[in-house]
């Protein structure tokens, strides 16, 4: 059927609102949380996110006559109340599989989160939710390694890894910090990480750092008899300066290293990715600048669509926030997008803020990372909220110990080991913790001393982004 | 500074390597390594025993006690296989497996028999 070319203005929502329209399983779906401008109707500004987000503009142009727009539009689908605020709603769109370059992270989010974010008709907008169908995951390469792998090569079965950020976070020279990363490794920790800060700034170049820090590692390995490894961080101003970085740790026997997915970008993160497949490193990813995204309760990105960009792009472990710990985390949002991360198949559940099912097929999965702001009193809810397929990381917690870091890791290692025995025995550990921390303390005097130091300390502030539950 | 204890562990002393999960805690009792092996058993995972002398416990590969023992749910059996590897290798450590073939990993890994001199 031919078309006459009518120049001018159309609403939005005369093309791009499909409700009767049924999401093909190749399509990428998207959950929208739209706050509209006053007086734009909820259909017209679903629409207006379908079209900007994908094929319009905002008037009709002749060349939209040269191509099938009806198969390459974005349609808005449906919309649903939002629980507890009627000021929003939310708006389920679908995208032709066509519209996005095979393996491209990049390209997605240019289009997803692209120039609509601005948009005027709409207050605010959040991305909370994406579908990825898996015809488009089988074209990306996702984690280098993922858990199975990571655990047969650092030979750590049956309970969740320890880590710890080395502190201060800044200052340091590289001799000295060396000697703190040897401390806490030979007192017990898998891992000790490269704070994101750290890159190669004058006090401490990369080389020095990463020269130091693996003549640490080696040196605990022969005396624990254990596997260990630190994240070097080659988060770096360019890519060649980062691969440069990376080859270094390579010669260096490195196991892994470590890339800040947000800062550095998907570009970068996804190029070190497949450079750690095809080098064997493994890759720690943590997420600075991600709550600027995430934060806020009506505008910008959930982080459960960060966390799908991270498996998709490629890192076998990130950060997902402690629940427990300092910095902000709702408990059942956080098991949402854990299970995003660890598992093969994730079906909708609104009640943890998932929205679509997810299917993986068989891209690995990533490690969770709990850090910030916590210690040996934490434990045994750490185990429970993360089972096994975590690395639990205790900074101040391993480093603040009054006898020192190899005490404090001790402390920790002993804790960890208590929970998971206590919880393979069928015990209640968030109701049982105290006890079974203070039975394990009896042959540790390093965890009793921890225990002694940290006993007071809480962190009970309310959570800023809160899952939408009912209200009226 | 006397407050302050020393952590002892060194390169010359053999009591100071360890070999992973729950190496940290003192030697479990056997009721408590019963109580793993029915943890094992509970999770569907097939166990396995396997040993090593100390000084090469670092290898990623230990001597294999026969096979994994395939759809073992016999705790008494299981624990009477790791008694027999100890009896045979009284010098060696002796370790304990849940192979979880779905996830095609170790589920549980734990020493149950520790060598001389290692705690």
């Amino acid at each position: 059927m031919t078309k006459t070319y009518n120049a001018g203005v159309r609403e939005y929502r005369e093309t791009y609102w499909m409700p009767e329209y049924t999401p093909s399983d190749t399509d990428i779906l998207a959950c929208f949380k739209i706050t509209p401008q006053p007086g734009v109707p909820r259909e017209e500004a679903a629409a207006a996110v379908a079209a900007e987000s994908s094929t319009g503009t905002w008037t009709t142009v002749w060349t939209d006559l040269l191509t099938d727009l009806e198969y390459y539009k974005g349609r808005a689908y449906a919309i649903e109340d939002v629980p507890g605020d009627d000021e929003c709603f939310y708006a389920l769109i679908a995208y032709p599989i066509d519209l996005f370059e095979e393996g491209s992270v990049v390209n997605v989010f240019t289009s997803l989160v692209g120039n609509v974010f601005g948009f005027k008709a709409v207050r605010a907008l959040r991305l909370e939710d994406v579908r990825f169908p898996i015809a488009y995951v089988m074209t990306c390469n996702g984690p280098p390694h993922g858990i199975q792998v990571e655990r047969d090569i650092m030979n750590k079965y049956g309970r969740p890894l320890l880590g710890c950020t080395i502190k201060p976070k800044l200052g340091l020279s590289a001799k000295n910090y060396g000697r703190a990363v040897y401390e806490c490794l030979r007192g017990g920790l898998d891992f000790t990480k490269d704070d994101e800060n750290v890159n190669s700034q004058p006090f401490m170049r990369w080389r020095q750092r990463f020269d130091f820090v693996m003549e640490a590692v080696h040196k605990a390995e022969r005396e624990t008899g254990e596997r260990k490894g630190h994240y070097l961080n080659c988060t770096a101003p360019t890519p060649d300066e980062m691969f440069k970085r990376a080859e270094h740790a390579k010669e260096l026997g490195a196991p892994i290293i470590m890339h800040d997915y947000l800062t550095g970008g998907f570009c970068a993160n996804t190029g070190l990715a497949q450079w750690c497949r095809d080098n064997g490193l493994l890759l720690h990813i943590h997420r600075a600048m991600h709550a600027v995204l995430d934060r806020h309760p009506r505008h910008g990105i959930h982080f459960r669509v960060l966390a799908k960009a991270l498996r998709l792009s490629g890192g076998d472990h990130l950060h997902t926030g402690t629940v427990v710990g300092k910095l902000e985390g709702d408990r059942e949002a956080t098991l949402g997008w854990i299970d995003l991360l660890r598992e093969s198949y994730i079906k909708e559940d609104r009640s943890r803020g998932i929205f679509f099912d997810q299917d993986w097929g068989s891209m690995p999965g990533v490690f969770a990372v709990a850090s910030g702001g916590i210690h040996v009193w934490h434990m045994p809810a750490l185990v429970t909220i993360f089972g096994d397929d975590a690395v639990l990381q205790f900074g101040g917690g391993t480093l603040g110990h009054p006898w020192g870091n190899a005490a404090g890791a001790a402390a920790n290692r002993v804790a960890l080991e208590a929970c998971v025995q206590a919880r393979n025995e069928g015990r209640h550990l968030e109701k049982e913790g105290k006890d079974i921390l203070t039975n394990a303390a009896k042959a540790s005097p390093e965890l009793a001393t921890a225990m002694e130091t940290w006993k007071e300390i809480k962190f009970e502030f309310d959570t800023v982004d809160k899952l939408d539950v009912v209200h009226r | 500074m006397t407050d302050i204890r020393d952590y002892r562990s060194s390169l010359v002393d053999p009591a100071s390597r360890r070999f992973e999960t729950f190496s940290y805690l003192p030697p479990m009792s056997d009721a408590a390594i019963r109580k793993q092996v029915e943890y094992i058993v509970s999770r569907g995972w097939n166990p396995a025993i396997e040993h090593t002398e100390p000084e090469n416990a670092f290898d990623h590969y230990w001597y294999m006690w026969k096979l994994p023992m395939f759809g073992e749910t016999d705790v008494d059996a299981i624990l009477s296989e790791a008694e027999a590897c100890h009896k045979a290798h009284p010098g060696n450590h002796v370790r304990l497996i849940g192979y979880d073939n779905y996830a095609q990993s170790q589920g549980a890994a734990m020493v149950v028999f520790r060598a001389p001199d290692h705690g």
